[in-house]
């Protein structure tokens, strides 16, 4: 076999793997988002372009995109400066309980963020925890939200940066150290620079959570803060304004090309060039005062910042009715639904499963065309394409989804796979990231030994690398399955109202007056971090550190 | 031929690391191919497996040109230097995988791997872990997986590379008497000399890509092709000199040479047991450098008073001191002309 005609093999098999996913976010993604870009700045078949200056000169979109940078810029430091002691202290000390405290700060990113909203507007709202304690009311402050994005996002840093200080090598301190160098000098000068690149991946990721944020701030921004994304869920839905609405997407749409190409960069980086070893080796118990001291402080963050809120919703959810709000959940009230809202729990388990196995196969398609060791650039692109759904405006793609899904072959608006097709689109790359690392780190000799002894390369995938990465896979299920479960940006246009989801459900029960909807709310989030909750612990069960970035 | 390649070229960028190499490996033959990292012998094995395609030549086997035919089609058993045992199967699932690869019965596998774990010396160890074995068990485990599909041509990169000294000279006499019995044809790469030396029929030595000498272990240790040969096998006192009639011109001055050496200007090699220690004022006068405890002699380092350095071999009881002054007479027996030009 001469190498041209091998290369030309490599190529034609990426090309079919690739084929699927490439057509899924043609048809599913661009093709909508582009269709409703259209929509609002094509008039009688020309763009224009002239709007971008119209928009960006009104006042309150200035006073919009100011605020959606600045609260992601504080947000990110704000978490950083809380999670770094966090992923420090589970990289490097054992200690009893290291493994639910690791599942513990986990819970709160899979968690949807309807639910992160309800449980801080329980801890800090009006009626809150602290209102009742002391009187102290924060959700007219900028301050919910950015505690809120805190909680988020913990789980981000700790796991992007404390995966990679757990690996490594403290050998390398050491080093540093007998050639003279203090112990704050030997940190500073070789563990610090090693740690960058993992710490600008997490922040980069952070603050492209947090500057796309929608459900957090929808609920706890009041009328005063708007995020760009919470901006264009007003003007397309509201105000029915949908060039504003287009400019501000393609607004976002470029910040975010913008972050994901520095993370890409970032990550390429962190890939390479670092000596790594077990996790297992690194950690040591904690040693005198002060470093039981950082743990008791990073526990008391964790109960305080994370277990909190989410035991005051739990706490709401009861409060003056016992399992009344539970109850009222499985009867009609013919207001707010026109099924009792517990019927959203059916709807979203199956929503969710569908979107898993979509974004599964999806997903999965593409890491394997992406862990080929020809892949070009080209492919590398095609792996920073996967991330955009990420970032790019969830709203945009709920209603895009409406408008251009709406004609034959592509009628797809009474469909119930409509909601699965969108949660898949945010699912995909949490399964990419997931399971490209452990793809990428299957021995390719482990292959050629199995090639050897006469397995075919499917064969050799099969029984080589399915194996090792079977793991992978199901976390990457759990993940996108826990994502699926909670979107809500794109669900809440396309959900139809005799099928809501939970998270939909929960929204518009807190959008309605009363203590009875208030405590159906807090009942029916409760009931959605639990399932949450349930999936990622059977996740953390299986995890290892070294699976996956997040 | 089993095994024949022929002009077989590869290029990584634009280094060739295998440049135009011919090699014949016969039924029932072992060859062993030694070469310093680097020299292109790994990138041979995997050329012939199917996992290197060439940039040209061809690889046959059994006479039949194997362009095209992938590696899991060609009936060679590769035995990788890391040993790349599937970690997530036991013992027995590991050397029972090229038998489930070749649609063999479940009676027929356990049979196989009981028999061949027998042969390893390694019997009941199918339902172990291999993270649970010891390098040498690797390695045992590693051959009997490679050996289960019975391939025409069993091929091992660096087989007992990892293995402490003791183990790896008592595995080398097991796998030569192994490979005897069972009839395999063996092509094996090596770093270390003695390794092959001890396992071939035939050894191949490699530079750069290319073939530098082949012959059996007795031809290329008596007769290196060249001086990089006789440097690879770790022979030092290798100089230009110019032959003529029994006697050669060298920079230790005149030395004897066997009569029927080619004349002319050559490469000069004398085994360190060709150099005799004579009292100070006879022969040539040399100062003693250092010595080195080589076991069954010692090896003295001589600095002559004009000249390059010479290697000695001498009885433990007559070595001298370092620093002790010496005269060296040569053997004409233990001196070679060697072909080929001359080493830097």
């Amino acid at each position: 076999m001469t190498r041209a005609a091998t290369a030309r093999r490599g190529s034609a098999a990426r090309l079919g793997l690739m084929a699927l996913p490439v057509a899924f976010f043609a048809v599913f993604f661009a093709y909508p988002v582009t269709a409703i870009v259209a929509r609002g700045l094509k008039t009688d078949g020309t763009w224009q372009l002239g709007r971008f200056a119209d928009v960006l000169a009104q006042p309150d979109v200035r006073q919009v995109l100011w605020f959606t940078t600045w609260q992601a810029l504080v947000s990110t430091a704000l978490t950083l400066l809380v999670a770094l002691p966090g992923a420090y202290v589970l990289a490097r000390f054992d200690f009893p309980g290291k493994q639910v405290l690791r599942a513990v700060v986990t819970v709160p990113f899979v968690l949807p963020t309807v639910v992160v909203g309800t449980a801080f507007m329980a801890l800090v709202g009006r009626g809150g925890l602290l209102d009742e304690l002391w009187g102290v009311r924060l959700d007219t402050t900028v301050w919910a939200i950015l505690l809120a994005h805190v909680f988020f996002n913990y789980a981000v840093v700790v796991r992007t940066v404390g995966g990679l200080w757990s690996q490594l090598d403290p050998r390398q301190e050491e080093a540093a150290r007998m050639l003279g160098a203090s112990r704050f000098t030997a940190w500073r000068t070789v563990t610090l620079p090693a740690l960058a690149p993992a710490v600008a991946a997490a922040a980069l990721m952070v603050f492209l959570f947090t500057f796309t944020s929608f459900g957090v701030v929808q609920i706890l921004g009041g009328p005063t803060f708007s995020t760009l994304e919470v901006e264009i869920y007003r003007q397309t839905s509201e105000i029915f304004d949908l060039s504003t609405a287009a400019v501000l997407t393609m607004i976002q749409f470029v910040a975010v090309g913008a972050i994901l190409a520095l993370h890409a960069w970032t990550v390429r980086r962190r890939e390479t060039a670092l000596r790594l070893v077990d996790a297992a080796v690194t950690a040591r118990r904690p040693r005198g005062a002060g470093q039981w001291a950082l743990l008791a402080g990073v526990v008391a963050t964790v109960a305080g910042l994370l277990l909190l809120p989410l035991a005051v919703l739990v706490q709401r959810s009861f409060a003056g009715a016992g399992l009344g709000h539970y109850r009222a959940l499985t009867q009609e009230d013919g207001g707010v639904f026109l099924v009792p809202p517990i019927e959203a729990v059916g709807n979203s388990l199956r929503y969710a499963l569908a979107a898993t196995a979509i974004a599964v196969l999806i997903g999965g398609l593409a890491s394997v065309a992406l862990t080929r060791r020809d892949a070009g650039r080209l492919v590398r692109g095609f792996d920073a394409l996967l991330m955009l759904p990420l970032g790019v405006s969830a709203v945009t793609v709920g209603f895009g989804f409406l408008i251009a899904l709406d004609e034959p072959p592509l009628d797809l608006r009474a469909s119930w796979i409509l909601v699965p097709l969108a949660q898949a689109l945010v699912g995909v790359p949490f399964v990419v990231r997931t399971m490209l690392p452990v793809l990428r780190a299957v021995d390719v000799r482990l292959r050629e030994a199995a090639a050897v002894l006469g397995a075919s390369p499917w064969r050799a995938w099969r029984e080589v690398d399915l194996p090792l990465v079977r793991r992978a896979l199901l976390i990457a299920a759990g993940f996108a399955f826990a994502v699926s479960l909670g979107e809500f940006g794109a669900t809440v246009f396309i959900a139809r109202p005799d099928n809501p989801t939970l998270p939909v459900a929960v929204a518009r029960l807190l959008g309605r007056p009363g203590d009875l909807n208030y405590g159906q709310a807090m009942a029916l989030s409760t009931i959605l971090m639990i399932v949450c909750a349930v999936a990622l612990l059977v996740l953390e069960r299986l995890r290892t550190d070294r699976t996956g970035e997040f | 031929m089993l095994l024949s390649l022929e002009g077989a070229t590869v290029r990584f960028g634009g280094r060739t690391v295998l440049d135009a190499v011919d090699l014949a490996v016969a039924e029932h033959e072992i060859v062993c191919v030694l070469g310093p990292s680097g020299s292109g012998k790994s990138t041979l094995l995997r050329a012939v497996a199917g996992l290197q395609p060439l940039d040209s030549g061809r690889v046959r086997l059994d006479g039949r040109d194997q362009s095209g035919v992938p590696a899991h089609r060609r009936g060679v058993g590769l035995m990788f230097q890391d040993h790349q045992l599937f970690p997530q199967r036991d013992v027995g699932g590991n050397v029972s995988f090229g038998l489930r690869m070749h649609g063999a019965s479940r009676r027929e596998q356990s049979d196989r791997v009981r028999e061949l774990l027998d042969l390893v010396g390694l019997p009941g160890a199918a339902g172990r872990a291999v993270a649970a074995l010891s390098g040498g068990e690797q390695q045992r485990v590693a051959l009997a997986r490679a050996l289960a599909p019975s391939p025409r041509l069993l091929m091992l990169d660096e087989p007992l590379g990892q293995l402490d000294r003791s183990l790896r000279e008592r595995l080398v006499v097991e796998l030569r008497d192994l490979f005897g019995r069972l009839g395999t044809t063996v092509l094996a790469v090596t770093h270390d000399q003695g390794e092959a030396f001890a396992l071939a029929d035939r050894v191949v030595v490699m530079r750069d890509g290319r073939i530098a000498q082949s012959g059996s272990p007795l031809e290329v240790w008596q007769r290196p092709a060249d001086a990089f040969v006789a440097r690879f096998l770790g022979f030092e006192n290798v100089v230009e000199a110019t032959v003529g009639d029994g006697v050669a011109v060298t920079p230790w001055g005149k030395v004897p040479v066997p009569d029927d050496a080619p004349r002319g200007t050559r490469t000069l090699l004398v085994r360190p047991a060709g150099v005799r220690l004579v009292p100070a004022d006879e022969g040539l006068p040399c100062t003693v450098a250092a010595r080195t405890f080589r076991g069954t002699h010692v090896a003295v380092h001589l600095q002559p008073d004009d000249g390059p350095r010479l290697e000695a071999a001498c009885a433990l009881r007559a070595a001298p001191d370092a620093g002790d002054r010496v005269g060296v007479a040569f053997e004409a027996a233990e001196i070679a002309v060697l072909g080929g030009g001359l080493a830097p």
